[in-house]
């Protein structure tokens, strides 16, 4: 009988820990983004657009590799800001968030600008003329109407979480009970002697756990948008 | 109402150049697509942003590029009524026709929803959603929205072109009825004659970006029937409708007119062409015409290569058109009397 030891059960755990608080953060960010992308003109817009989709092109192994050049002691961000407050993120969970962030924001982001450009103009113009200021018109009119565009994006980036490896090792390493997510516990059980029941056991729940999401994105768009 | 707009703007190879200002309650923004129309009331109303120039509006400044001066379009008070309604599809119909009322400051709040979905008649449709009203339904959401955002001015870009010809009629009544309840000035953008003569007391008439004339819908309508085959369209109001022999008998003024295609509504609006209308110096004996009514001539004016000749009969006016020699047999001049004989079948209801 197959069962999961201590370190396979807080590697599933970690996994979806880790990709919930990358989506949950991202998220803000992804529809700011979004935002500037779709409706603002300025300077460097192309510039963000690269820089935005920029680790969606890389290998993940390389978005990890400048994270660990910035985040680690001798990096510019490490050592400005991280080291002076007392926190070290190499190899935590937190790492592992923020690799994992970086690597899926570019999917949000693409996402919930699908989403935007779907939302006709006059209508944000009407509400403008109907007295609400910028700010106001963007949490009342663009906010919910690129709802379905903001969910689809968090589910996206949700999955693609649970499988980031390349970049999550590097910064995060791979130590069980610590930083061991899913993928990385997968690829030690197969590079292990009689690990493969074990790695497909940890698959199946990947796909378990996928199918679940897939369901609840289907289940939440149907609910969050208005047909009567 | 006060406007005074002197502005430039240009896009791309399309210039708008509009110097002018006006004052009333409603007023006709008129010109072919592509004229500018649309993108002049943009700019009044704060959407998008001249090169350089002023903007007035009661005596306020709203745009002024020498003083750097541009007030956001939610502080204008100045509320849209489009072509297509653009309702928010995340609200109910409430949702819809509170957005602007909730962000009216609250000295300014005179118009109550109550009051609002009472003279649209749309009451029983406030807790819907708006994603399956019919077309005429959500253009009076619409119009119900901009009204209750109370604002000092309702700009209506074509908010009837997008409907079909008997529902832009019916609505026709609701937004006079509504802006003339709530005494709300607005400036009504449209490239159609004849809903500027139904919907404005004076208009622009606006070309290839540029203020041709200001003028009135009326006056226009006269011009144009020198070159119109179709001649000066009157508009005539009939109403308490009876059948009679396959007709229907209309009250107008103090006397009745026979219609072929009436309807039992109690009012319509029926247009009749100047080329209909047939003038005879005496009365005739009998005539396969249905309508032969007792006229004056008010007014003899030339229009082209045609004299129209403005009619009083029973206390209401009618536009006719005859050439000049006609014009020489029949005598007219004003004062003079003639006959009118119209056929039955020249009515045609618009609504």
């Amino acid at each position: 009988m197959l069962s999961f030891t201590a370190a396979d059960y807080s590697a599933i755990l970690l996994s979806l820990k880790v990709a919930v608080t990358a989506t949950l953060l991202s998220l803000p960010f992804g529809f700011v983004a979004a935002y500037l992308m779709t409706y603002r003109k300025f300077r460097g817009r192309v510039l963000l657009d690269v820089f935005v989709n920029l680790p969606l092109t890389l290998p993940p192994v390389v978005v990890g590799y400048f994270l660990l050049l910035l985040l680690g002691r001798n990096g510019w961000i490490g050592k400005m800001v991280l080291q002076p407050l007392g926190i070290n993120l190499i190899f935590t969970w937190k790492a592992a968030v923020i690799a994992t962030a970086v690597v899926g924001f570019p999917l949000m982001v693409r996402s919930i600008r699908t989403g935007m450009e779907t939302i006709d103009e006059r209508l944000i113009q009407a509400s403008r003329t109907l007295g609400a200021g910028l700010f106001d018109s963007i949490l009342t009119v663009v906010l919910p109407l690129s709802m379905r565009g903001i969910i689809a994006g968090s589910v996206l980036m949700f999955a693609r979480g649970l499988g980031e490896f390349g970049a999550t090792i590097i910064v995060a390493g791979n130590i069980p009970g610590v930083t061991q997510t899913i993928p990385l516990a997968i690829y030690e059980y197969v590079s292990s002697p009689r690990g493969d029941i074990m790695a497909v056991a940890l698959c199946l729940v990947s796909v378990a756990i996928s199918v679940a999401v897939l369901l609840f994105h289907e289940w939440l768009s149907t609910r969050m948008v208005r047909t009567d | 109402m006060e406007l005074q707009v002197a502005l430039r703007k240009s896009y791309g190879t399309f210039l708008l150049d509009a110097d002018f200002a006006l004052k009333g309650e409603r007023i006709g923004i008129f010109g072919p697509s592509g004229s500018g129309k649309s993108a002049l009331v943009g700019l009044i109303a704060g959407l998008h942003h001249p090169d350089r120039g002023l903007i007035m509006l009661d005596g306020e400044t709203l745009f002024d590029s020498r003083q750097r001066l541009d007030v956001r379009p939610e502080r204008r008070r100045i509320s849209m009524v489009f072509q297509r309604p653009h309702l928010f599809p995340h609200l109910s119909v409430k949702g819809n026709l509170l957005y602007g009322y909730k962000r009216c400051a609250h000295r300014y709040r005179k118009i109550t929803l109550d009051s609002v979905v009472e003279v649209l008649g749309i009451d029983n449709l406030l807790d819907r959603g708006v994603k399956n009203l019919s077309g005429g339904e959500k253009q009076r959401v619409a119009i119900g929205r901009a009204v209750l955002s109370n604002p000092r001015l309702l700009v209506m870009d074509e908010p009837l072109s997008a409907l079909d010809d008997t529902l832009k009629f019916q609505i026709t009544p609701f937004l006079k009825n509504t802006c003339r309840v709530f005494e709300i000035p607005y400036l009504f953008i449209s490239h159609s004659l004849l809903e500027m003569r139904i919907m404005t007391d004076q208009l622009l008439n606006i070309a290839e970006g540029r203020i041709v004339e200001q003028t009135t819908a009326e006056a226009l309508a006269r011009v144009r029937m020198g070159v119109s085959p179709g001649g000066y369209t009157n508009l005539l109001r009939l109403t308490a409708p009876r059948r009679i022999d396959g007709f229907y008998g209309y009250r107008w003024g103090d006397q009745e007119l026979f219609v072929s295609a009436g309807s039992d509504a109690p009012e319509a609006l029926f247009e009749l062409s100047s080329t209909d209308i047939i003038l005879f110096k005496r009365h005739p004996e009998a005539t396969s015409a249905r309508n032969l009514l007792k006229c004056r001539v008010v007014d003899v004016f030339e229009a082209g290569s045609r004299i129209g000749v403005e009619l009083e009969c029973g206390g209401q006016r009618l536009i006719g058109q005859v050439v000049s020699q006609a014009a020489r047999e029949l005598h007219l001049a004003k004062g003079s009397e003639v006959y009118a004989a119209i056929k039955a079948v020249a009515f045609n209801k618009v609504g």
